[in-house]
């Protein structure tokens, strides 16, 4: 993986996601990924998590707006330098070792050499018993972590997390916190949704918060848990923000279009 | 009452010697219809596939369409290719009407839409479940296809099933262009309505009990590759 430019950072210029006519993704302008480490994205459920990473992973066109790979110098999605761990992970109808050597193989990688990464990633993953069982039969935590362990196997430069670790107990979250930190520590970038705060605290270096399609807050991760300077973002580290009551407990936002929504 | 125990015993004994024009009528049956089975797969499945995973204007119409002629009339199919192949038909000139290769052509047709239509649902569902991964994992049409056409094989297997299934019950469009000739275009079903008609029920008899067994058989092949996949991949 060297040679080529890398896909961060990812900027977004005025992007915009709608489902029929109601907006999701609203007017969103950030750039993601510009420096080394972590990013999490925090929000509440239907916050817009998934979408603004799926328009970052370059797998959802945005209605209106630009999405842009290292300075617009890398295509996007094409040169395979990226990888995604969905929400929901997708595993092809075959053994837990030959989803990952599916993958490998779209890389072009010689079998030998195939081999000896499928062994490492389900070694790192805590999947080695698992190679030679079909994947859509593991339960799943395992199932997520295998996505995660074909993610790592590609070696991306940039890699998006849709809630990795939620399924999981807490022995494998630490786990894969270990497999994450160590890829940051090798230069890879994350951009990594998540509902956890004390996960966040351990892995972030940057935050932004995601509120109803829109970023209310992007920080480094010390300036936001020192305190966030958005009343919704202090709301939701206390605990206490709801979709649902964002009215009652606060004040009308100036910005009444996100309440139509 | 006795006529038809003593067909029966005679159909029995049929099945049991191995009578050579029963074999023969069940050989060329088999053969027919297999061909006409292959040759249905590999134009229907390609097409199939680009209809699941391709969206151009008229997309909807011609699967519509196909779904509608899974439910063909044989006799219909069997009109229309004698049309074909008649000596003033557009390939008259072939000279195949009232050959085995007239009758493969008509079965073919007869399978066609239905390996459309099954395998395009099957590819098509396949391909809503992987799409987002496949688009991550950056993989071009062909590996696409493959992995689809894999990963689907064993439902695919079942739609080929259903087809020979068709192929080997109809009776219309072979007679009409086979022409139900002994030792050239005699089959299973067209032998079985000729030789009821003529009183001969030991043979027809015995020829239906083959028949009746080759269903059996294709419904529970289907059936196992059905259970086998659940087993092994929850598919
Ligand atoms: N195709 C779609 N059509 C209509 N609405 C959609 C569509 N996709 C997403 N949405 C809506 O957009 C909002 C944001 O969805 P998204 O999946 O990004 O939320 P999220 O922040 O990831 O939530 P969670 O924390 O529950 O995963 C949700 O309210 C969802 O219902
Ligand atoms: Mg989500």
């Amino acid at each position: 993986m060297t040679g080529k430019p890398a896909p961060y950072p990812v900027k977004l210029e005025n992007v915009w996601f709608n489902a029929r006519t109601k907006p999701l993704i609203k007017d969103i302008s950030a750039t993601f990924a510009d420096e080394e480490g972590l990013t999490v994205i925090l929000g509440p459920n239907g916050a817009g998590k998934s979408l603004l990473l799926r328009l970052c992973h370059g797998i959802l066109p945005a209605h209106e707006g630009l999405v842009t790979w290292g300075g617009g110098d890398d295509p996007g999605l094409h040169d395979h330098r990226q990888a995604m761990v969905f929400q929901r992970p997708v595993h092809l109808r075959r053994t837990a070792g030959g989803n990952i050597d599916f993958a490998l193989k779209l890389h072009k990688m010689p079998r030998l050499q195939r081999a000896q990464r499928i062994d490492e990633a389900l070694e790192l993953t805590g999947l080695s018993r698992y190679r030679a069982i079909p994947a859509r039969l593991l339960s799943f935590g395992e199932q997520q972590r295998l996505a995660l362990a074909r993610a790592w196997a590609l070696a991306p430069d940039l890699l998006l997390l849709d809630e990795p670790t939620a399924n999981l107990d807490p022995a494998a979250q630490r786990l894969i916190e270990e497999v994450l930190l160590k890829m940051i520590a090798g230069g890879t970038r994350v951009l990594m949704s998540s509902h956890d705060l004390n996960q966040a605290r351990r892995l972030a270096s940057h935050v932004v918060f995601l509120y109803r399609g829109r970023i209310k807050e992007q920080s480094s991760a010390e300036q936001f848990f020192a305190g966030p300077k958005n009343d919704l973002a202090q709301s939701f580290l206390r605990g206490d923000l709801l979709w649902w009551r964002r009215r009652a407990v606060f004040a009308p936002d100036p910005d009444k279009e996100d309440d139509k929504f | 009452m006795n006529d038809i125990w003593q067909a029966m015993a005679t159909a029995v004994n049929l099945l049991a010697g191995l009578d050579a024009s029963l074999v023969e009528i069940v050989a060329r049956s088999l053969g027919v219809s297999l061909t006409a089975v292959v040759l249905a797969t590999l134009i229907g499945l390609p097409l199939g596939a680009v209809l699941a995973l391709s969206r151009f204007p008229g997309r909807r119409v011609i699967l519509v369409i196909m779904n509608a002629l899974m439910g063909l009339p044989p006799v219909v199919v069997g009109l229309i290719v004698l049309l074909m192949l008649s000596r003033s038909g557009p390939m008259g000139a072939l000279g195949l009407l009232f050959t085995p290769a007239a009758m493969i052509i008509a079965q073919t047709i007869l399978v066609l839409p239905i390996i459309v239509a099954l395998s395009s649902t099957v590819i098509e569902s396949l391909w809503q479940e992987y799409e987002e991964q496949m688009m991550s994992l950056g993989a071009g049409p062909w590996a696409r296809v493959l992995a689809l056409l894999w990963d689907g094989r064993f439902a695919l297997m079942t739609t080929v099933l259903a087809g020979f299934g068709r192929a080997n019950a109809e009776v219309g469009a072979v007679m009409i262009v086979g022409g139900n000739i002994d030792h050239v275009t005699r089959v299973m079903t067209t032998a079985i309505a000729l030789e009821a008609s003529r009183g001969d029920l030991a043979l027809a008899l015995g020829l239906g009990i083959v028949l009746l067994l080759l269903s059996l058989a294709i419904n529970a092949a289907s059936y196992s590759v059905r259970e086998f996949a659940r087993h092994r991949y929850q598919a």
